[in-house]
């Protein structure tokens, strides 16, 4: 999405995805809601996958399908990047409180 | 009229043939999403059989009243001209304020209550609940 724009200072990071069913539909909305409080730009991508995706889409990230095991990779760009990176990472780390 | 419930997030509201299946769509955008967004369902006609009926929508959409909007949810044929006959009656200042999503009843309201739930307009939440894609 944003690859044709190597002048952004990313910051980045990632957490590898415990749930068995991976990144299913309710820890999908609540990485939305949660990136969703913060004003940078925030994308997200499975491990191996190419594309990044908007993390405060809905639907872009229920899309997604990132696999128990797998990392998830985060990046964000904006006032508050270390921010939502460090908040979405926990996120992660907590198994998405389920 | 009643009172507004909230006026920070639009509301949803769910219309289905069935009360069965709008109390399950409704337990699961509640579940996933959370309570900050107001939803109010209504399934079934008045002997408990399928069907949909107009004074329930209306009844459903006033008690989620909210002035950044609600967005509608339906499943088949009559819960989406029923649920068109209520927001007509709303009357002028309330009607412009209800949509109804061109989306499937499950996961529209899903994605639209979760649109929501950052504060976006009514437009915004149409959007995104039309916008799901299995």
């Amino acid at each position: 999405m944003t690859d044709a724009a190597p002048n952004i200072a990313w910051v980045t990071g990632a957490a590898v995805i415990r749930d068995e069913t991976g990144l299913h539909a309710r820890p999908a909305v609540k990485v939305t809601k949660l990136a969703r409080r913060f004003s940078s730009a925030v994308e997200i991508r499975g491990e191996g996958q190419e594309r990044w995706v908007n993390a405060k889409s809905p639907n872009a990230v229920m899309k997604l399908r990132a696999a128990h095991e797998a990392r998830l990779e985060i990046r964000a760009a904006g006032a508050d990047a270390g921010a939502v990176v460090a908040a979405l990472i926990a996120l992660v780390d907590r198994n998405f409180d389920d | 009229m009643t009172d507004p419930v909230s006026n920070k997030t639009v509301s949803i509201v769910i219309v289905s043939h069935s009360a069965d299946v709008a109390r399950g769509a409704g337990e699961m955008v509640r579940q996933m999403v959370g309570e900050e967004v107001a939803v109010a369902v209504c399934g079934g006609n008045p002997d408990g059989g399928l069907g949909t009926d107009v004074a329930a929508v209306m009844a459903a959409i006033k008690s989620v009243w909210s002035e950044k909007g609600v967005a509608v949810l339906v499943d088949l044929g009559g819960a989406e001209t029923n649920s068109e006959m209520a927001i007509e009656m709303l009357g002028p200042g309330r009607a412009e304020h209800v949509v109804i999503c061109n989306a499937p009843i499950v996961e529209g309201a899903v994605m639209a209550a979760t649109e929501a739930a950052g504060g976006s307009d009514l437009e915004t939440v149409r959007e995104t609940a039309e916008d799901f894609q299995a």
